[in-house]
């Protein structure tokens, strides 16, 4: 089986998000980048299936050169080889494009990919894949087993887990409880050691057309003034929660 | 030309946050002046939607869509969207909307913004702000497609009435059905769902044990609240990863959000963050979570969760 984990670079979840140039840009000067969480997740179910069953796994992204550390700590994770397509990423049919492009070129099983990226919160890249190439296609994946060419599939719902089985071609997007936090690898000596001898290719990729633009940033307004309510006076919480916020 | 909203329904019953679709799209239409039109699958109670302005309502009644499939869906409200040649489609923010969302994309050639939080501020170009960065901040996008599908973020825009006599369409409708099956549905039938909710009550390492949550759960009940939790709470296995909330967990953005015995970790405040009110419970004045929480009580879960509840309940039964 031959499987494909597509990876977003993202801030690290401890970041302040702060913009420049008039708030029209993201200011990455004190920021630190990781694997998207949720493509990690995929990743270290995709590393299991290597493990059992002798899957081989590419990794892929699409972005510029400082998209490398973080497909070599994929790689020191336990990828094959390393994809990198070499075009700043605009937006999710931009990227999507890309990314399929570099998909059928390689005959995929099994593409994994996150359910959002935690930057740009989009949840659109998979489903985009999946509809331009006419993959079956599963988000939300909270489970996943494959025998021979057919997958079952678990995916989150409102309030519950729904089981669902195709054959492959699949795409994913994978999310936490997909396999245990537990399970999640960090990179040793080895496998870092490894990584640098691993394939590693730059791909010029195409200029793709986009259908959006994003060109203004704002933070949220700071909190009002917190109320503090006493524990032994509760009624006047019940009574802020009633009148003033109306909540209850 | 048209605006179509595509309606969610759970055995009969609308979802509210496809009321808050439709609201949003008749707001858009008195900017647009287009009309708004109604897609729902297999719902026979139809009235609700009246109140909310729809000019027409295309129900679909199939028995092959009994259960959601999100490539059979999106074929479908695409079918839809090209028949009435709708240019804007407005969906809510919830797990099979965006699913069925980015693969209606591909087929109508639109692009989609999800999270968008406000009407657009400008017609020509098509500008809307969305949340982005797990709700760290806002942008403004614009739309240069022909076609756009927008996804509402929960209570952004709230519900508008707005009543209406919409004609009821039944058309035929032929789709492409999907290879990928649904072999089993599992849901929990007495418990309200963390996206459904309208209150949420949330709770953290602070209860020292699974066994404690009987607390949480007796509020939730009196507040008719889900219960969710933070990150290590879920990984500790001391409750399902379902009820994880936060930037890697599932988002909540409800009207009342309780925090009892949670720090506030940036993590989990981004996930939790666009919640309308947020009351936080911790004995730890400087605990991270009040300087972004509307109210607050520093004291010990053990002594005000229960006190609180049955305050709650006295409030209730005076009040009903
Ligand atoms: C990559 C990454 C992603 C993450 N994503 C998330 C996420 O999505 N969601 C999330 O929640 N976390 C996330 N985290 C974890 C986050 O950093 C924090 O560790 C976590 O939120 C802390 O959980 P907590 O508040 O329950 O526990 P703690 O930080 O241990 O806080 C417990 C709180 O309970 C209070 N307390 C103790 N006893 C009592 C008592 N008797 N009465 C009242 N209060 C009491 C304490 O004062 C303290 O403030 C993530 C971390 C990483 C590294
Ligand atoms: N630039 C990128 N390169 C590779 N994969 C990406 C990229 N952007 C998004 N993805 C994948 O698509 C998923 C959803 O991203 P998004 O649609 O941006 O929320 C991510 O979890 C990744 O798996």
């Amino acid at each position: 089986m031959k499987i494909l984990v597509c990876i977003s670079c993202v801030p690290d979840t401890t970041s302040k998000i702060n913009f420049k140039n008039n708030d029209t840009e993201f200011d990455n000067s004190q920021i630190q980048y990781i694997i998207n969480p949720n493509d990690e997740f995929g990743l270290t179910r995709a590393v299991w299936f290597k493990e059992n069953d002798g899957a081989e796994i590419d990794v892929v992204s699409v972005g510029l050169d400082n998209n490398d550390q973080i497909l070599r700590k994929a790689l020191a994770i336990g990828a094959d080889s390393a994809f990198r397509i070499n075009q700043e990423a605009l937006d999710s049919f931009q990227v999507a494009k890309l990314l399929s492009a570099h998909i059928s070129n390689n005959n995929y099983d099994l593409v994994i990919a996150g359910r959002e990226s935690i930057d740009y919160n989009g949840g659109m890249v998979p489903g985009i894949i999946a509809e331009i190439l006419n993959f079956n296609y599963v988000t939300n994946c909270v489970g996943l087993e494959i025998t021979d060419s057919s997958a079952e599939i678990k995916r989150e719902i409102e309030g519950g887990v729904e089981t669902l089985t195709c054959k492959l071609p699949l795409i994913i997007g994978a999310q936490k409880g997909l396999v245990e936090e537990s399970d999640l690898k960090i990179p040793n000596m080895r496998g870092i050691m490894q990584a640098r001898q691993k394939p590693f290719e730059i791909i010029q990729g195409k200029t793709e057309e986009t259908k959006t633009k994003t060109f203004k940033f704002e933070k949220p307004e700071s909190n009002k003034e917190i109320k503090l309510v006493s524990p032994d006076n509760l009624d006047e919480l019940i009574q802020y929660l009633h009148n003033e916020a109306k909540v209850i | 030309m048209s605006i179509l909203v595509y309606i969610e329904s759970n055995q009969n019953q609308i979802k509210k946050s496809s009321f808050e679709s439709l609201s949003y799209a008749k707001k858009l239409s008195k900017l647009i002046s287009l009309d708004v039109i109604a897609v729902v699958i297999n719902c026979s109670e139809l009235a609700p939607l009246s109140d909310f302005g729809p000019d027409k309502i295309i129900s679909i009644n199939e028995k092959k869509l009994e259960t959601f499939n999100a490539h059979n869906y999106a074929d479908v409200i695409s079918n839809v969207s090209k028949s009435v040649s709708a240019k804007n489609i407005i969906i809510s923010d919830s797990i099979n909307c965006k699913y069925l969302a980015s693969l209606l994309s591909v087929k109508l050639d639109a692009a989609f913004v999800s999270n968008v939080v406000s009407l657009p501020n400008s017609t020509n170009p098509f500008v809307v702000k969305r949340s982005t960065f797990s709700n760290k901040a806002f942008c403004d996008i614009e739309i240069n497609s022909e076609i756009r599908i927008l996804s509402i973020s929960k209570n952004s825009i709230g519900l508008n009435e707005n009543k209406s006599e919409p004609i009821i369409i039944n058309p035929d409708i032929n789709f492409t059905e999907s290879k990928l099956t649904s072999e089993s549905i599992k849901v929990s039938e007495e418990k309200v769902s963390i996206e459904d909710a309208d209150v949420v009550v949330s709770a953290g390492r602070g209860l020292k044990g699974p066994e404690n949550w009987n607390i949480v759960e007796d509020l939730a009940k009196t507040l008719n609240a889900a219960t969710a939790c933070s990150k290590p709470v879920s990984d500790m296995g001391w409750r399902p990863h379902s009820e994880h909330v936060g930037q890697t967990g599932k988002p909540v953005s409800t009207n009342l959000y309780i925090a009892i015995g949670i720090s506030g970790a940036i993590q989990h405040l981004a996930g939790v963050s666009s919640s309308k009110v947020k009351v936080v419970i911790n004995n730890d004045p400087e605990a991270p979570f009040f300087k972004v929480a509307d109210y607050g009580i520093v004291g010990d879960a053990f002594e005000v969760v229960p006190k609180l509840n049955e305050k709650l309940k006295a409030f209730q039964a005076e009040n009903n």
